[in-house]
């Protein structure tokens, strides 16, 4: 992940005039983020790792995408991508969903980096709601684009006392929100963003990735950086760390399952599958398919040769 | 004034406590008090809300602080419970581990860390106990997970067991705490501060703004709470029932300053100050 301009960049203290010439822009480069701006996010994402599950605040930027549609995402990958990176979109495990394409070219087409859509050739796996089912290796980064990164939003409005809950780890009303549920509900409602404990002292939330994918994130091989772009945040998972979802010792923490659900193409079962409802309500054609297309593509083309 | 000394180790001692609202001048001090008529000085630039005040409260006993609105002894109070800060003066507790700390000097943080299950308060107000948009349970639920309480099983087996003890029906355990009548809100709020088995519990006025019945109730069931868990307890009221039923020790204060001080049935019966003889008189009457 080498910076593809900084090269062009003259570091050197000038000998005549003052240091602030020496920060003032090189010629406009092309792309989308200036040397500047990628200079704050990598110290944003720098300090992030550093403090696995703390939210650290960055200037987001105006980005070709409305608030919303993976901008936050889209800065992390334009800043941390080079000429030698291969870059993969997924939204909701579609490489070929509208928003997918669009991120993907324009990433491509301002960085230099290349596309793909196998999980093996990617360095950059950039993504909306979920991890490929293919296991990622250390040296591959998945970046999540994130909706709501603040975990206790639902139980605290106030910006002051969201900050003190974090900072002396007083996560009581979010285990009362999770009791909450479970006397309503009989059992912990939370499905997307399901609230975890980071490397034993911040809370985080998964947003926006399901519980199937948040047992993958516990001491993963790779590093996992989540950017809110609307909300300005950026936080990380580095490898190796604990990621502990919130959940009583007597309630285990379960994952989505449907009993006999199998996919419609691949007929896998042990993959996160979504539901194609009946064309209509007396139809019987209702069915599942696996969420992550590449994936069930590649297992289609292996059984056919097979 | 005579001290009466406590024959109990001491888990709570005040020592010269004050509160100056506004400008800190200290000739502030000399320009209020009983003798002045006043707690705010002429020029109205300070409030002195308290000022040497001093007590103590050995372990398993109640003092009573009463006075009229504005005496200061919600001031005290609320400085004890570091619910804002002190101009004077110290508190000194007995930790857990046998170590005394002084609150006055802790830092929020430890304060908070205190509040989980060293000191406990019950507000006149139940919003300022309790989430009202959480159930009673889940209120209690709150002080356990602080705690560390992990284990949803265990977490509703000591919330039934408190809410039973604090005459809560069970049935009402899931309901919103928004729905409670006053004095039940009392009672869950009653039960919350006693969830981790606090050595001290602070009353700021518990049964005002209750019906006549239900504060009898109210108070009926903190005094057997506080015999039969052998808590420590500042009970503050303007209300001599209160402090007459709760309390074994007192003090009375005016203006910001403690007027008499003594064993309860005592001063109630042999009132030595004039301010507190016009309080008992009006109370018999």
């Amino acid at each position: 992940m080498s910076a593809t301009v900084s090269e062009t960049i003259d570091w050197s203290i000038p000998t005549e005039g003052t240091r602030l010439d020496a920060l003032v822009e090189p010629a406009v480069e092309a792309g989308i983020l200036d040397e500047h701006a990628k200079r704050e996010l990598r110290r944003a994402i720098l300090t992030a790792v550093c403090v696995p599950g703390y939210q650290v605040p960055f200037g987001s930027r105006e980005m070709p995408v409305a608030r919303g549609w993976g901008s936050g995402g889209l800065q992390i990958t334009l800043a941390i991508v080079g000429l030698d990176d291969v870059v993969k979109v997924i939204d909701q495990g579609d490489d070929e969903g509208v928003n997918a394409v669009n991120l993907r070219r324009l990433v491509t087409d301002t960085t230099g980096a290349t596309e793909t859509t196998e999980v093996s050739e990617a360095t950059v796996i950039q993504t909306r709601h979920r991890i490929p089912e293919d296991a990622l290796e250390a040296h591959q980064t998945l970046v999540l684009q994130v909706p709501v990164p603040e975990p206790l939003r639902g139980v605290e409005r106030n910006i002051a006392e969201l900050g003190r809950m974090h900072a002396e780890a007083d996560y009581s009303r979010m285990w009362v929100s999770l009791y909450e549920d479970k006397v309503r509900n009989g059992v912990i409602t939370k499905s997307t963003g399901y609230p975890c404990l980071v490397g034993g002292r911040y809370v985080i939330a998964t947003t926006p990735i399901p519980r199937w994918d948040v047992p993958r994130l516990h001491r993963a091989p790779f590093l996992s950086l989540f950017g809110a772009g609307r909300e300005r945040k950026i936080y990380a998972i580095p490898p190796d760390t604990d990621v502990e979802p919130l959940t009583f010792d007597d309630v285990p923490f379960e994952i989505e399952k449907t009993p006999g659900a199998r996919c419609s193409l691949c007929d896998a079962t042990e993959a996160y599958l979504i539901e194609i409802p009946p064309s209509d309500a007396a139809a019987d054609d209702g069915r599942w398919i696996c969420s992550d297309t590449a994936w069930c593509r590649r297992r289609r083309v292996e059984a056919s040769q097979s | 004034m005579t001290l009466v000394s406590a024959p109990r180790p001491t888990v709570l001692r005040v020592d010269r406590l004050g509160k100056i609202f506004g400008s800190q001048n200290p000739a502030a001090i000399e320009q209020t008090g009983p003798e002045v008529g006043s707690e705010k000085t002429p020029d109205g630039s300070s409030v002195v809300a308290a000022w040497d005040v001093s007590f103590d409260v050995a372990a398993g006993e109640a003092f009573g602080v009463i006075g009229e609105s504005g005496s200061g002894k919600s001031t005290v109070m609320r400085a004890i419970a570091g619910d804002h800060s002190a101009s004077a003066g110290s508190v000194r507790m007995r930790r857990r581990d046998g170590s005394t700390s002084d609150l006055l000097t802790m830092t929020q943080s430890e304060r908070r860390a205190l509040r989980v299950d060293e000191l406990a308060v019950v507000y006149q107000d139940a919003a300022d106990g309790l989430d009202l948009n959480v159930t009673a349970g889940g209120n209690i639920a709150d002080r356990l997970t602080a705690a560390g309480g992990r284990h949803f099983g265990q977490i509703r087996e000591r919330a039934a067991e408190l809410l039973e003890r604090t005459e809560v029906p069970l049935d009402r355990m899931d309901d919103l705490v928004r729905t409670f009548s006053g004095g039940m809100r009392q009672r869950v709020q009653l039960a919350r501060a006693l969830a981790n088995r606090p050595p001290i519990v602070l009353f700021d006025e518990p049964t005002t703004g209750l019906d006549a019945s239900v504060a009898a109730g109210v108070l009926d069931l903190i005094r057997s709470l506080l015999e039969e868990l052998g808590i420590a307890a500042v009970v503050v009221s303007h209300d001599f029932s209160v402090i007459e039923m709760l309390t074994t020790r007192c003090m009375v204060m005016q203006h910001g300053r403690v007027v008499e001080q003594g064993l309860t049935d005592q001063l109630f019966e042999d009132p030595q100050a004039p301010y507190t003889q016009r309080l008992v008189a009006a109370a018999r009457a």
